[in-house]
């Protein structure tokens, strides 16, 4: 491994008190042993705790897949987790478990410590492909979830009023979602899952497809959003950067079956910014980390392709 | 505009020469009709209310048996798409019964319901009823699955789902076998009138038949393809227009 001997030590450059307030510390979660859970009782509830939680497939009669193998996590309210994996860990699973999409085959998913059932618009998930919906207007996919909840109409439109303003859309509230960029979908998506007034947000990839400038200021919005609204975020991402960049805890889950494999508080001082060099750093040792994990699924894919 | 003039010169050639031949009268006019004796007979036909009367009774029937076939239609072709033994059992039936033209169940209308208006029901209801389930059925299939998840996900639950979500996501799959199911269910009503008398266009049209009238005939048969052609240029252009404006490229459907 090559040494980083500023990472660590870095100190605050001139002018830029807000991005370096504190040097990066990285370090595996101390006090917050996933692992022991629930022997040691915390202060609070956490809001979303997953206990022991397996998923298997059947693949045909004898063969199973083991895709999430007895995982463990609390997040507290509030809080901005990130999960990271290779592709094929499971981490978009995970989240439809939340999300009460699929059902775990063993485990569970307490919500404030209730077992959660089914969906629920506690949580809202936004989909990789987002799902936005091609019929509606951008004001009536943000009103959607309220509609289905039947509430009243001055509620509604005061509703979509607010978070269409939250994410900038506001002009565009009649327009279809077709007649948008990619950046301005996944905007909408945001605030539709806002507007249901969720306490948990589960973002799945959010901005994976998009270019890398949109993809920057939509890291500054969620921040902002995130600090204004004081939800609680689980992110999934395949990209470390993205994930050291947005979260107050990252998580690294194992190549199939799914584990969690380490945890990692990010205590840089916020706002950050994708170029800091604390969050390059930072990055960098938990890819070194993931590297192992990758060059697994890649394995698995070359064997696959050999047994063909 | 130009079209407009396209469209005067194509239909001004057959016209001309519809008005020489009978004018030249190669043939008597019972076999072959003079244009001005077809816009007579339509502009009495008018005048006496018996077009309108025939019109409005045809359209009715339509009303009602297409709009069991659309709900019906729908329903069925949901089971099928979300079962598995419905697809192996009625699935494959579908396609062989589609190809029995619709006038062969006006036998069995008869006998079961008598010469009633409950049997031409019937057989516009089994004209267009598989068309709209086999395109409801295909359509759910290519629906992508992320609108119902999207729509659980933002509490929307049963019915609601259904209304709200796919049903709306399907429509641009479904409305060739729409469009369709309304071709074949006006076929089979028409069909239907002929042998089956009770008025309507169909019975129209054989009356100008019995009196030997070429004219009315040739004015009824003008008629049906108006209001079909109005149904489309009114009903469905207005729905895939609205689909477009919304979807954008409205995706691809398979009937």
């Amino acid at each position: 491994m090559t040494p980083t001997p500023n990472s660590r030590t870095a100190t605050p450059e001139a002018g830029s008190e807000h991005r370096l307030a504190r040097t990066a510390l990285l370090h595996p979660c101390e006090g917050n042993d996933f692992r022991v859970f629930p022997a040691r009782t915390p202060a609070s509830t956490p809001k979303v705790a997953l206990n022991d939680i397996c998923l298997a497939y059947s693949v045909n009669a004898k063969g199973k897949l083991i895709a999430l193998d007895h995982i463990n996590l609390q997040v507290q309210r509030g809080e901005f987790l990130c999960v990271v994996g290779p592709s094929g860990c499971g981490k978009s699973t995970l989240l439809h478990l939340v999300a009460g999409l699929q059902r775990q085959t063993s485990g569970e998913v307490l919500i404030d410590g209730r077992a959660v059932v089914g969906t629920g618009t506690d949580r809202i998930l936004i989909f990789q492909e987002l799902g936005l919906f091609p019929w509606l207007t951008v004001a009536q996919n943000v009103e959607f979830g309220m509609r289905m909840k039947a509430a009243p109409m001055l509620e509604r439109a005061a509703k979509v009023d607010r978070y269409l303003r939250l994410v900038h859309l506001r002009q565009f509230k009649d327009s279809y979602i077709h007649q948008l960029s990619g950046g301005m979908r996944q905007r909408v998506a945001l605030a539709r899952a806002l507007a249901t007034e969720p306490d948990v947000l589960l973002m799945d990839e959010p901005f994976a497809a998009l270019d890398a400038q949109t993809r920057d200021l939509l890291h500054d919005e969620l921040e902002r959003i995130w600090a204004e609204t004081g939800r609680t975020i689980i992110f999934v991402t395949h990209n470390v950067r993205e994930a050291v960049r947005l979260g107050d805890r990252v998580v690294l889950l194992t190549f199939r079956p799914g584990k969690v494999k380490s945890e990692y508080c990010i205590e840089l001082a916020r706002p950050r910014h994708l170029e800091d060099l604390e969050v390059a750093s930072t990055a960098r040792d938990i890819l070194n980390d993931l590297r192992e994990e990758i060059n697994k699924s890649l394995e698995a894919e070359y064997d696959h392709e050999a047994n063909r | 505009m130009k079209r407009t003039v396209s469209y005067v010169l194509f239909y001004s050639v057959p016209i001309a020469l519809w008005v020489i031949l009978a004018k030249l009268r190669v043939w008597p006019p019972y076999i072959f009709p003079t244009p001005w004796g077809v816009v007579e007979a339509l502009w009495a036909g008018f005048a006496d209310h018996s077009f309108w009367i025939a019109i409005a009774v045809s359209m009715r029937r339509m009303l009602v048996g297409y709009g069991v076939s659309v709900v019906f239609g729908m329903i069925l072709g949901l089971g099928i798409a979300s079962s598995k033994f419905l697809e192996e059992t009625v699935g494959g039936l579908l396609v062989s019964l589609q190809s029995l033209p619709s006038i062969c169940w006006l036998p069995i209308a008869v006998l079961w319901f008598g010469l009633t208006e409950k049997a031409i029901l019937f057989v516009v209801v089994m004209g267009s009823l598989l068309s709209v389930t086999i395109s409801m059925e295909t359509g759910r299939r290519q629906l992508p699955k992320i609108y119902s998840m999207a729509g659980r996900n933002l509490g929307a639950k049963g019915l609601q789902l259904f209304l709200y979500v796919t049903l709306p996501a399907s429509l641009p799959y479904i409305v060739t076998g729409l469009k369709q199911g309304w071709a074949f269910a006006w076929r089979s009503l028409i069909s239907g009138e002929m042998i089956f008398v009770s008025l309507g266009l169909g019975q129209l049209l054989m009356m100008g038949r019995d009196l030997n009238d070429m004219s009315q005939v040739i004015a009824v048969m003008v008629l049906i393809i108006a209001l079909g052609y109005l149904v489309d240029g009114l009903v469905f252009k207005t729905l895939e227009r609205r689909l477009e404006e919304r979807w954008g490229l409205v995706p691809a459907a398979t009937a």
